[in-house]
């Protein structure tokens, strides 16, 4: 398959190289900095800021999670905020308990906050999340602000310091550390979330519920993960601000600051780790000579910032959505992934059925959209070993006929059955896990991964690892076989020479390429391609079919929709002709091709 | 609670729920014709509010100014647009006159007017007046060229854009509240029910509203437009039918709709440059109730919070909107188990 040019070769390679150590040394670099910051002779005004910047950043972090990975979006943050520092004044100050046992309460009561808000909305459209976080916010300011054991609104005062085996960390210096060495661990541990399973499974969130969930991942549990994630960071964050400040009140964690932290984060860079603290950063800095320069520009007191983040909020969102981390990441050099996993141990494989087992039965499936019959009574058969084509002209139901066999829609009517059992009613993610897998008519990736990491999301039901073992990199393991999987798929259509790039790179052939080796990587016994021959050259066409032939030696089963007549000829042993919703025909393509219906459907009548 | 308590309260949360319906409304409106969370809806309630009451001191109302700076930044961005276009300079002055034709003129009306202790009806109009033209300013400002953009990425600008207009409805009103007189100091009593004329002109302007949007959506080819748009805005598109026309209409409806609300509440509580948003958030609960799509539902919505706010602040005044954003959670958790297939977008 001939190589696209691509933008990579600009660099020479000695000095990318360098250049790519440098990066891989910046994290640490970084993390030594902040953490020896305090011994060095630096005012204690700049340490006071950079405490407020760790403690901005960690919030910002779990919305970088949530809303630039997974595409929620939450202006409650604040509130976890709140929760984590009023559990920790009211246990060490009205009860006078130790502040470990502050921070576990603190967490636990914004996990199970959180989990009750996502169970609520995140079944519904993407908008219904920040509606419910912003009644949140409101419903825990004036809870604070009201409650008698919580001061109201004069708060809880004298929140002691913080010691760890006896040191006291006081306010100033000794907190910086423990508050840097939180906000980077947590960055760590984001990062290497990101850059896992049930991180791609968080990734794939942001492009629609379909093909997450046609991998076979439960993309509800993962956006409550997330979700949880956030909270979690927000009410460490809100912990740490309690013994920071020593005195809490309702105002730092009212709604408007719930609107800052996502501010933080979208100015950053929503889908980067760094651009929390990046925004954190900006933000706190800003704030504060805005905070002093704008009323002695207007002449009275007031919160005139607002001004200026409302308009900065809609002005970033116009012209550079991305955020400021952007602007770095584009002149870093991006690293290809170190090639580890020829040592590892392959994933194991499903037993395939028998040749000339019945595997699919589609009995008079239907589905109606309101008053419009889009799929008539259609039955057909798919036995172990064939390839079976599904024709007919625009329109005719093909790819609604797929959508009901791998659970994407409902039936309206009929049943199907994968070996002998019912399957329709099923959701997509238990069909995929029965071993149906499928690409889509317009390509479902995540374009800002790598191929490699594209196709690896179709093994999600071959791996276990959890988020957990994924934040503390205990599943690299897993990961190689993972990957080594990959790219025995990726060289299976012949693409492993491309393995490294973005897959939004790609021209639109080699991404249904792509969408074929990750349904492959799934492990399927019958592959369900949706028109896998549009958009790809003669010579990429006959190189598709030389693959599909050969998965068809290996026991593989085929459903392929596909216009390219020749391309469906040449390969397929039976075809089902479809024409307005129902079955026109079935034969074999001689059969079909001699046929003076399916003509007519095709070429109109002689009148 | 007996039941001469009970019928107050009920009075004074169908009062409020009326004002809430309206801009419940709005937000509806909005959300389907432009696919806008309009979160600053409260903001307009807020500006009708303190222009009138700026009017009542014979001062010329910040609105004035705040107005004139949105459209020069609006008439301003037709000269880069069209610059950038390379429009012939006939049509970008037509296009910035069209910009500036109302703002301008509805100003000098109010300037002239200021100091002239006009009737309260008379300035009540011009407030409408000047109030309507921000709703069609600020898509334009900081909406229209987004119009494709998701959701979400839509609600983080109007959060943006309720920071904004917060922070400039302080620098333009300052920060002290003012009650409006009202429009009607008759009063009507019935038992222990006091009918005050405000009430009554709240019930009868909410109702006005509604019959008349109605006939509007029904009977007029715009209002017609309108839904198109809100069905499918690529085929309203092909039909003819200006998308951003449309979020322009709508917005400006918009702000209609909360100038008249804030001229109806300002009678009956203080209102400051930020009050705005709790009355409009409580729009926004009604409006959740109905799926931000159903008009009817929003009505209902709208007065069943008003009767929740009335009847929480008697049991336990301090945490009255405790109860009322709370109850968002029962509505949301009853929507995601009736309908819970409206996954993507």
């Amino acid at each position: 398959m001939s190589r696209v040019l691509t933008d990579v070769a600009e660099v020479p390679a000695p000095a990318k190289r360098r250049r790519i150590g440098l990066r891989r040394l910046a994290f640490p670099l970084f993390a030594l900095a902040m953490l020896v910051l305090p011994a060095l002779p630096v005012p204690d005004f700049w340490i006071t800021q950079s405490n407020y910047i760790g403690l901005y950043a960690l919030v910002a972090l779990g919305l970088v999670m949530l809303t630039g990975v997974a595409g929620l979006i939450s202006f409650g943050q604040a509130a976890f905020v709140g929760v984590g520092a009023y559990t920790a004044a009211f246990l060490t100050v009205t009860l006078a308990s130790s502040p470990w046992l502050a921070l576990l309460l603190g967490v636990g009561i914004a996990v199970v906050a959180a989990l009750v808000l996502g169970a609520i909305t995140l079944r519904m459209s993407g908008h219904y999340l920040p509606l419910a976080t912003i009644a949140w916010g409101l419903v825990l300011y004036y809870s604070m602000g009201n409650m008698e054991f919580l001061g109201k609104y004069d708060g809880i005062l004298g929140v002691p310091t913080l010691k760890i085996f006896g040191l006291d960390l006081g306010t100033g210096r000794g907190l910086h550390v423990l508050i840097w060495a939180i906000a980077l661990l947590a960055a760590w541990a984001c990062a290497n979330l990101l850059d896992s399973r049930p991180g791609r499974a968080i990734r794939a969130l942001k492009g629609g519920a379909t093909m997450a969930e046609a991998m076979g991942i439960s993309t509800f549990r993962h956006k409550l993960l997330v979700f949880v994630l956030a909270a979690v960071l927000a009410a460490i964050s809100g912990w740490l601000f309690a013994f920071f400040q020593r005195t809490v009140s309702p105002s730092p964690f009212n709604l408007g600051k719930g609107i800052e932290y996502l501010f933080m984060a979208v100015l950053g860079g929503v889908s980067h780790v760094w651009g929390a603290f990046l925004g954190a950063a900006v933000v706190k800095l800003t704030e504060d000579q805005l905070q002093v320069l704008l009323p002695k520009l207007i002449g009275t007191s007031g919160n005139f910032e607002t001004i200026v983040f409302g308009i900065v909020l809609v002005v970033v969102l116009k012209y550079a959505p991305e955020g400021l981390w952007t602007f770095v990441v584009r002149r870093l050099p991006r690293a290809d992934r170190p090639r580890d996993w020829d040592a590892s141990t392959p994933l194991p494989a499903r037993a395939k059925p028998q040749r000339g087992e019945p595997l699919l039965q589609v009995e008079g499936v239907r589905k109606q959209f309101g008053g419009l019959i889009a799929v008539n009574d259609v039955s057909f058969e798919i036995r172990a070993g064939d390839i079976v084509g599904l024709i007919g002209p625009n329109g005719a139901g093909k790819s609604t006929t797929f959508n009901l066999i791998t659970g994407v829609l409902a039936l309206s009517a009929g049943q199907v059955r994968w070996r002998g059992e019912p399957i329709g009613g099923l959701p997509s993610r238990q069909i995929a896990r029965r071993g149906i897998s499928r690409t889509f008519q317009h390509v479902k990736m995540i374009a800002e991964m790598t191929v490699l990491e594209n196709v690896a999301l179709g093994g999600y039901l071959r791996g276990t690892s959890g988020s957990v073992r994924a934040m503390l990199r205990l599943d690299r393991e897993e990961e190689r076989r993972l990957f080594a999987e990959a790219e025995r798929q990726l060289a299976r259509i012949g693409m492993a020479d491309r393995m490294h790039e973005l897959a939004g790179n790609l021209a639109l052939g080699p991404q249904r390429l792509m969408e074929i080796a990750r349904a492959l990587c799934t492990d399927p016994a019958l592959l369900l391609l949706d028109e896998p021959a549009a958009g790809l050259r003669h010579k990429e066409k006959q190189a598709l079919a030389d693959v599909l032939r050969q998965l068809k030696g290996e026991g593989m089963s085929l459903l392929l929709v596909e216009h390219d007549m020749e391309f469906v000829m040449g390969l397929t042993d039976r075809i089902v002709v479809m024409e307005f919703g129902t079955k026109l025909m079935e034969g074999t393509p001689a059969e079909v091709q001699a046929s003076p219906q399916v003509r007519a459907a095709y070429l109109g009548t002689e009148h | 609670m007996d039941l001469s308590i009970a019928s107050i309260l009920a009075l004074d949360g169908l009062t409020n729920g009326a004002v809430y319906a309206l801009l419940a409304l709005a937000t509806v409106l909005v959300f389907a014709v432009t696919r806008v969370i309009f979160i600053p809806q409260g903001e307009f309630v807020a500006f009708g509010a303190l222009t009138l009451a700026l009017f009542q001191t014979g001062q010329v109302p910040g609105t004035v100014w705040f107005l004139l700076a949105l459209a020069a930044a609006a008439a301003l961005s037709d000269l880069v647009n069209g610059w950038r276009h390379r429009l012939p300079a006939r049509r970008i002055g037509l296009q910035v006159l069209r910009t500036l034709a109302w703002p301008v003129l509805a100003s000098a009306v109010a300037i002239w007017a200021a100091p002239r202790g006009l009737p309260l009806v008379a300035q009540a109009l011009l407030t409408m007046a000047l109030v309507t033209p921000f709703g069609s300013l600020i898509y334009r400002l900081a909406y229209e060229s987004l119009a494709d953009a998701s959701v979400l990425v839509l609600l983080i600008v109007s959060v943006g854009v309720h920071f904004a207009l917060v922070g400039l409805g302080l620098f333009f009103f300052g920060a002290e509240g003012f009650r409006n007189p009202s429009f009607w100091d008759e009063r009507f009593s019935a038992g222990a029910l006091t009918l005050s004329g405000q009430t009554v002109i709240i019930f009868f302007a909410s109702l006005a509203l509604i019959v008349l949007l109605y006939l509007f959506f029904e009977r007029t080819l715009t209002g017609k437009a309108l839904r198109a748009t809100a069905v499918n805005r690529a085929g309203a598109r092909l039909m003819g039918i200006s998308s951003s026309g449309a979020g322009r209409l709508a917005f400006t409806m918009a702000a209609l709709i909360g100038a008249l609300s804030g001229l109806l509440i300002g009678p009956t509580t203080t209102i400051f440059y930020d009050s705005g948003f709790l009355i409009g958030l409580k729009g926004f609960v009604a409006a959740v109730f109905a799926g931000l799509a159903s008009y009817p539902m929003a009505l209902v919505g709208a007065l069943g919070v008003g009767l929740l706010e009335s009847f929480g602040s008697f049991w336990a005044s301090a945490f009255k909107e405790v109860i009322v954003f709370s109850s968002i959670l029962p509505v949301l958790l009853w929507r995601s188990l009736t309908d819970p297939h409206s996954e993507d977008q």
